[in-house]
């Protein structure tokens, strides 16, 4: 599905952000990068879509060189990755509708896109992935009324109009309360399994990267220094990521918890036939 | 689900605004474009001269280039004019603007009459332009920057007196309501406990404003008020085009450095 | 209750203290600065109480003449109020359309910097000479008359919105931009769904105040012959028909007054 090979990001000024990343995706998983502060996380996520343009490498989604597409195709190419970001990135005075749209805006017309007058199926989905990440009724809601928790569920349903092949997700929790964020990366997860969409997610939590991912992989200046499940993550693989520190009280122990979600009754099902509700 | 409860619960048309709204939306574009197509509709416009506008306007330039330096001997002591009559205006709106806006503010004013009297000093100095009080004051006082000083004080008192009359509606209540209740004179309660706050607004609309008033200087002397505009005004009507590349390169070098400084000191008043 | 001296400072708190000026010296000096410069540039200007006294009863006999404002001639004070309003409007409208592209090729991080640099200059350009400048070249080229008028002010609300819009454009929060670019949406696309969203409310209020701005400016560009009211109050001075004079000052005041209450109740409308 993904394969990134000999990924390279240097600076003008000479920094190197990313040297020699190099991995593949082939499965439906959620893969949580972790790594400290300025070790390229960011970079990472944005050097597959190129909102950061890498100066050397490939980045190979399903045999497509990402790297090597002329702008146009560049385009088409962005709308098979859905993106989420840390601080939700919706447009504040957009409604909420407008903003699930907005990830139908590789398909559709400029004059669609004016007017508003979205082909019907992509309305339909919009109303169905409300109900899916449990905002039903908030459509005509201002992006800016939202709670930052509604705002990261828009963000991922955004995200999950564009129907993308992969997800690249940059610290969907950083901005959230520790309550919150469990929901999202939950929520994550699940949609991660019923579409069958690999997910890349950075995320700085190490216990919560550990108990939401399926594969781990740790990034240290710029290189991969660590690629395996979450079981694998001992100390001495953190203090390689991180440095020496006191790594006891930061790796999971045990299961998660299983708080509830708080704002809507979470539907089991694949989430695109509902049974009727009674009341 | 039923096909009917499916059609109901995910609709497939969505719209942002109702009916009504979209109506009044297009009412307002097609009324903005008719207002539009009236206010040209008077003008007598000479299509043709559109049509080579811009060799014209390359002929003008060729003819302007390249500025006629020794013209600067003239240019000099007008310039300095220029840029007294602009600071002098400003130092004299000063004086006159801050207790205009304090009457103008809702909060430091005696009643209701004296602060329509300050909000309609304020409005009437903003709408008549600076050149027109230049021409009102040439009238006056006769030509020479005396009229210029005072067409600039006038105008600038509106713009300074608003603006320090809102900061004086914004003031902290609970400061002034201290130094009140320890028994102060309203001078000192003025002095005191609204001056401090709204200091740091009249300096920097002060300087704010004489950046712009340099601008208006330059052009008073249209209309015989003093300062560089006369020379301006006299060499273009003899077509002398270097002359005049001069004294606009001179005026868009005097209004750079005021703008920087007065973007410097606005910077480190806040 | 504490009657000390200084009882502001007992009870108020310290900031009211505080000087915006810290050091005694510089205060001082440049308040002394700021009374020789008046003294001296009053001197270079060779302004002095003689000329001004001089000037108090010329003042009064212009006043006794303005006064009571002569509203006879109405027709002709309407027909350049008319004129002034329609300069307005048309230089408004077109100065809105203008400042679209100009404004979006002055803010850098939408477009290539030489682009950004070239937009930015017209704009420092054109907002550095003042309108009747301006309006004086318009003459030269398209002759007297309200043409030249509008153009000028074009050029005029055309540089302000524009300068408005860039900024609003590079002070957006980077991360919508970057978000709509990552669903492969196009530049127009990006234009219409989130740029525009951000700038609409604020480019419209601008515009709404560059109406009532117009019209103080028409007023101005009519005194070297670029059409409008201007025009006529010129005349009217150089004729010294004080009275007409009046009449016209008061029209002109109360129309920016009642454009300022236009103009707020538009914007409120916009929230």
């Amino acid at each position: 599905m993904l394969a990134i090979s000999e990924l390279k990001k240097v600076y003008p000024t000479g920094a190197k952000a990313l040297n020699n990343v190099s991995f593949t995706v082939d499965q439906p998983q959620v893969i949580a990068i972790i790594g400290p502060s300025g070790a390229g996380k960011s970079t990472l996520i944005r050097c597959i879509n190129r909102l950061v343009e890498p100066t050397s490498g490939k980045v190979l989604l399903d045999d497509i060189d990402i790297v090597s597409l002329s702008r146009r195709e560049l385009r088409k190419a962005r709308r098979r990755m859905g993106m989420i970001f840390q601080e939700y990135n919706l447009v504040d005075r957009l409604t909420v509708m407008e903003n699930l749209l907005s990830g139908r805006l590789g398909y559709v017309s400029f004059w669609r896109a004016y007017s508003r007058k979205f082909p019907p199926k992509d309305v339909v989905a919009a109303f169905k992935l409300l109900d899916r990440v449990g905002l039903e009724g908030y459509q005509g809601t201002r992006a800016d009324a939202l709670s930052g928790g509604q705002r990261q569920r828009v963000g991922i349903a955004r995200a999950l109009m564009q129907a993308p092949d992969l997800l690249l997700v940059d610290e969907p929790t950083a901005s959230l309360d520790p309550k919150t964020s469990r929901q999202i990366m939950r929520l994550l997860v699940e949609l991660v399994q019923e579409r069958g969409t690999p997910a890349l997610v950075n995320i700085h939590d190490v216990a919560l990267a550990q108990s939401f991912s399926d594969r781990i992989i740790g990034l240290t200046t710029g290189e991969i220094v660590f690629d395996g499940t979450s079981d694998q993550v001992t100390e001495d693989v953190l203090t390689e990521i991180y440095g020496e520190e006191d790594w006891s009280q930061t790796i999971r122990k045990g299961d998660d918890d299983n708080s509830p979600p708080t704002d809507k009754k979470s539907s089991k099902d694949n989430g695109y036939v509902r049974e009727a509700v009674a009341g | 689900m039923t096909v009917i409860e499916h059609a109901e619960k995910y609709p497939e048309i969505w719209r942002r605004f109702s009916p009504r709204m979209t109506l009044i939306r297009y009412v307002w574009y097609v009324a903005i474009v008719a207002v539009a197509t009236w206010s040209i509709s008077n003008l007598d416009l000479p299509w043709f001269y559109f049509l080579d506008a811009h060799v014209q306007a390359l002929d003008l330039v060729t003819r302007m280039w390249p500025p006629e330096l020794e013209f600067w001997e003239t240019l000099a002591l007008p310039l300095l004019e220029t840029i007294h009559i602009a600071t002098l205006g400003t130092i004299f709106t000063l004086i006159i603007a801050f207790p205009v806006a304090f009457l103008a503010a809702r909060n430091t004013t005696f009643n209701t009459a004296t602060w329509f009297i300050g909000r309609l000093i304020l409005v009437t100095s903003r709408s008549v332009n600076t050149v027109v009080w230049g021409l009102f004051f040439v009238a006056m006082f006769g030509p020479g920057p005396l009229a210029g000083i005072w067409a600039i004080a006038f105008r600038s008192i509106g713009f300074m007196g608003k603006l320090v009359a809102e900061a004086i509606e914004e003031i902290d209540e609970g400061i002034v309501e201290a130094i009140d209740a320890t028994g102060a004179s309203r001078l000192q309660v003025l002095w005191y406990g609204i001056l401090p706050q709204v200091l740091p607004v009249i300096y920097g609309t002060t300087i704010y404003r004489w950046d712009i008033n340099i601008r208006e200087s330059t052009v008073l002397g249209f209309v015989g008020a003093g300062g560089i505009g006369i020379l301006l005004y006299s060499s273009i009507n003899q077509f002398q085009w270097r002359e005049v590349s001069l004294i606009l390169l001179t005026v868009f070098g005097v209004v750079m450095v005021s703008e920087f400084v007065s973007a410097m000191v606005r910077k480190r008043i806040s | 209750m504490n009657t000390s001296p200084e009882p502001a400072a007992a009870i108020a708190p310290r900031w009211h203290r505080i000087r915006m000026i810290e050091h005694p010296a510089l205060r001082y000096g440049l308040f002394a600065l700021a009374v020789i410069y008046v003294f001296w540039s009053m001197g270079a200007l060779d302004l002095n109480w003689h000329r001004i006294s001089n000037g108090i009863p010329r003042a009064g006999n212009m006043f006794a003449r303005m006064i009571p404002p002569d509203f006879s001639r109405w027709s002709l004070l309407v027909k350049g109020i008319l004129e002034s309003v329609q300069m307005a409007l048309a230089a408004s409208f077109f100065g809105m359309i203008l400042a679209v592209p100009l404004g979006l090729c002055g803010a850098a991080n939408l477009v290539p910097k030489p682009v950004y640099l070239v937009a930015r200059a017209l704009i420092i350009l054109s907002r550095t000479f003042h309108e009747i400048i301006i309006a004086i070249f318009f003459v030269k080229i398209f002759g007297f008359g309200p043409l030249a008028g509008v153009l000028t002010l074009i050029v005029a609300s055309t540089s302000f919105i524009s300068k408005m819009i860039a900024e609003d454009i590079e002070n957006m929060t980077p991360g919508q931009l970057e978000a709509v670019r990552a669903t492969g949406a196009s530049f127009p696309k990006l234009l219409i769904y989130c740029i525009s969203p951000n700038t609409l409310p604020r480019y419209l209020g601008v515009s709404i105040y560059r109406l009532d701005a117009n019209i103080r400016h028409s007023t101005v560009v009519g005194i070297v012959g670029a059409g409008g009211i201007g025009q006529v109050l010129a005349a009217t001075f150089s004729r010294y028909d004080y009275d007409f004079s009046l009449a016209i000052l008061i029209t002109i005041v109360s129309l920016v007054f009642l454009g300022e209450f236009f103009s707020s109740w538009v914007r409120g409308h916009l929230r």
